[in-house]
C-alpha cells in the first residue's frame, strides 16, 4: 500500500504529455517548469506520508 | 596570463577557497579515530548521522558540473534540459524502498561498495570484478567533467594561459584537493560539503530573484527564449528546440530520466555517500529532504532562458552561467558564486575519487592480488589509489578534448546502469544466477556501447530500430527514440532472467534475509 503512494509521483513524472504545455502560467513561468517544480514538493511529501504509514 | 584578472572577484574566490582547504585538514580530526582503517578513511565509520548525510550526499550528487551542464542544455534547446527533473523526482521513492535494505546487509556485513555486496550475495568474484571495473571505468571522466565545472568558472574569473598554463590553476586545486583527501578521507568533503552547499543555496535564491527583477519578469524571460530557439530552428531544421518538448524529444525525456536515475545509485561515489550513514533512518530521512537539492537543480536550469534573455554572448554554450552571474551580480558576489560552482566541483570529484579507490582496494586488488590484505594495508592503497584516480582525471583533460570526456561521461551513465540488475535484484531475490547476470552485463555493456557509436560522436539516445549486420532492418514500430542505457539494461535483464532458468548451480549466499531487514523500524 504505502509502495503504491511511492509510485505516484513517479508515473506522474514521467508522464510527460501530461505537462507538456505552456499554459496556465505562473508569475509568467510556464506550465511545463513550475508544475515539475511543485511536483518535487510533492514527492517528498508522498515520501513523508509513506513513512508515517510504515510507522502506524 | 593576468591581464584581464578580475581582482575582486579572486580575490573572493580565493578566500573561500583558502576557508575549505583548512576544513579540509581539519576535517581529520573530527569525529576522531583511526584512519588507517579503511571503514574510517573511507567511510567515515559509518558515523554521519541524518543532517551530516543531507550535506555530504547533497554535495556529492548535485555536482559542479551539473550547475553548469543542465542550464547549459536549456539555453541551447530549451525543455529537453529539464528531464533532471523527473530523473531526481523518481530517484528517491526508488532509493526509500531500496537503500536501507543495502544499507542493513552492508553494516551487517561490513561491505562498503557494490562489489563487495554483489561477491556476498553471489559468490562470483568475476561478477565483482565486472561491478568494480563499471563503477571505475564511470567515475574517471566523471572526475573529468567536475574538472570542465571547475575550469569554466575559472575562466570566467579571467585567466587566459596558453598552451600548459592554461590547465596550472586547476592543476594546483586538484593537488591541493588530493592531499587533504588523502588525509582525511571522506571526513573531508563531508565538512566542506557544509560550506559549499550553503553557498549554492545562497548564489541560486540571489539569481532566481534579482536576475528576473533585472530582466522585467519570467513572461519577458520566456518570450526571449521563446524567439531564440524559434530563431535556432529556422536557421537549421535539424535543431529540436522549444520552451515546452517537441513530439519527438518526449521518448528520450522520459527514457533518459528513467535511465539516469537507475544508473546513480550505482556509482561508487553515492553508494559510498549512502553507506557512510549511521543507520538507515538517516537514509529514509534524506528521501524526504533531499528533493531540496532537485528544488535548487530546476532551479538552476532557469538559468539557462534568463541566460538567452540577458542576451549573453559565449564561444560555448557551456559558459552561459558563469557570463550570466557576470552579467547579473557586482564582482565580489559574483566571486562568491564562482566559488560555490567550484566547491561544487570539489566535493564530488573528493567522494568519486575515494569511491573509486576504495572499490579498487575491496573489488580488484584485494580478490586478485593480495587477498590477506590487513585493514591498515587496506587503507594505505585505497589512500594511493584515491591520488592515482585524480591524476588519471587530470590527464584526461590535459589530453583529450573536452568533448571527448563529456561523451565518455554519457557512455559511462549507459555502462554504470549494467550492475542495476545484480545489485538492486540482488536486495530482494537469489533467484538470479552470478553466471547469468554477468553474461546479462556484458551483454548489456555490448549492445549500449554500440548503440551510442555513432559516425562523429557518442550519442545518448537511439529510434528503436536498428540495422543489424547479418540480420537487416529490425524496427519496433514505436516511432520512439529511447536513452542507450535503458534499451541495454533491457537486454541485460532478459539474458540474466532466461539464464537463470537454465544455470542451475548456486554458489554460496553469506547473506541471509534478516539481514536486509529494516531494523531500524523500532528506532
Amino acid at each position: 500500500m504505502r509502495h503504491l503512494l511511492l509510485w505516484i509521483p513517479c508515473v506522474i513524472a514521467l508522464w510527460a504529455p501530461l505537462y507538456n504545455m505552456t499554459e496556465p502560467t505562473l508569475f509568467g513561468v510556464p506550465f511545463f517548469y513550475w508544475f515539475q517544480l511543485l511536483l518535487i514538493a510533492v514527492s517528498a511529501l508522498t515520501i513523508y506520508a509513506a513513512d508515517r504509514l510504515r510507522k502506524a | 596570463m593576468f591581464d584581464h584578472l578580475n581582482v575582486v572577484a579572486t580575490s573572493v574566490f580565493a578566500f573561500f577557497f583558502a576557508l575549505v582547504t583548512v576544513l579540509g585538514f581539519i576535517a581529520s580530526r573530527w569525529k576522531a579515530a583511526d584512519l588507517d582503517h579503511i571503514n574510517e578513511w573511507g567511510l567515515g565509520g559509518r558515523r554521519f548521522g541524518p543532517w551530516i548525510t543531507w550535506f555530504l550526499l547533497g554535495g556529492d550528487l548535485y555536482t559542479a558540473y551539473t550547475v553548469i551542464a543542465i542550464p547549459t542544455v536549456v539555453f541551447a534547446i530549451g525543455a529537453y534540459g529539464f528531464f533532471a527533473v523527473p530523473y531526481t523526482i523518481i530517484i528517491y521513492p526508488f532509493l526509500y524502498m531500496t537503500m536501507p535494505r543495502l544499507w542493513a546487509v552492508s553494516h551487517k556485513h561490513g561491505y562498503i561498495t557494490a562489489g563487495d555486496f554483489v561477491l556476498g550475495r553471489y559468490g562470483n568474484g568475476w561478477l565483482e570484478l565486472a561491478v568494480a571495473v563499471t563503477g571505475i571505468l564511470a567515475t574517471m571522466p566523471y572526475i573529468a567533467l567536475q574538472l570542465v565545472g571547475l575550469e569554466k568558472v575559472i575562466l570566467a574569473l579571467g585567466f587566459s594561459g596558453q598552451g600548459l598554463m592554461q590547465h596550472a590553476p586547476i592543476t594546483i586545486a586538484f593537488v591541493i584537493l588530493a592531499l587533504y583527501t588523502y588525509k582525511s578521507g571522506l571526513r573531508a568533503p563531508a565538512m566542506i560539503s557544509f560550506v559549499k552547499d550553503a553557498m549554492i543555496y545562497i548564489f541560486i535564491i540571489a539569481a532566481v530573484i534579482v536576475i528576473p527583477i533585472e530582466l522585467g519578469g519570467f513572461a519577458k524571460i520566456f518570450a526571449a527564449a521563446d524567439a531564440a530557439y524559434a530563431a535556432k530552428i529556422a536557421a537549421n531544421a535539424k535543431i529540436s528546440a522549444g520552451v515546452t518538448l517537441t513530439p519527438g524529444q518526449i521518448g528520450p525525456y522520459i527514457t533518459l530520466a528513467i535511465g539516469s536515475a537507475m544508473a546513480l545509485f550505482m556509482y561508487p561515489h553515492a553508494m559510498t555517500g549512502a553507506l557512510a550513514a549511521s543507520s538507515s533512518k538517516a537514509i529514509r530521512f534524506n528521501t524526504m529532504t533531499l528533493p531540496a537539492y532537485s528544488f535548487v537543480l530546476g532551479l538552476i536550469a532557469l538559468l539557462g532562458v534568463m541566460a538567452i534573455a540577458a542576451g549573453v554572448k559565449v564561444s560555448s554554450p557551456q559558459d552561459a552561467v558563469p557570463q550570466l552571474v557576470l552579467w547579473a551580480f557586482p564582482d565580489w558576489f559574483a566571486g562568491f558564486c564562482f566559488a560555490a560552482i567550484a566547491l561544487g566541483a570539489l566535493v564530488p570529484a573528493a567522494v568519486m575519487s575515494i569511491g573509486a579507490a576504495n572499490t579498487f582496494t575491496r573489488n580488484i586488488w584485494k580478490p586478485f592480488i593480495h587477498p590477506a590484505m590487513t585493514p591498515r594495508e587496506e587503507s594505505v592503497l585505497a589512500k594511493l589509489a584515491s591520488l592515482v584516480v585524480k591524476v588519471g582525471a587530470l590527464a584526461v583533460i590535459f589530453l583529450l578534448p573536452t568533448q571527448f570526456a563529456l561523451d565518455l561521461q554519457l557512455l559511462g551513465g549507459v555502462w554504470m546502469v549494467q550492475i542495476f540488475p545484480a545489485l538492486i535484484f540482488g536486495l530482494y531475490t537469489r533467484r538470479f544466477n552470478g553466471w547469468a547476470l554477468l553474461i546479462g552485463w556484458a551483454a548489456g555493456m555490448i549492445v549500449g556501447t554500440a548503440l551510442s557509436w555513432g559516425e562523429k560522436a557518442w550519442t545518448p539516445v537511439h529510434g528503436l530500430a536498428w540495422d543489424v549486420p547479418l540480420v537487416g532492418h529490425f524496427d519496433l514500430g514505436l516511432h520512439f527514440a529511447a536513452y542507450n542505457g535503458l534499451t541495454a539494461v533491457i537486454v541485460n535483464i532478459v539474458v540474466a532472467t532466461v539464464l537463470s532458468l537454465v544455470i542451475r548451480t548456486q554458489a554460496a549466499d553469506e547473506t541471509a534475509p534478516v539481514d536486509y531487514e529494516d531494523s531500524a523500524v523500532a528506532a
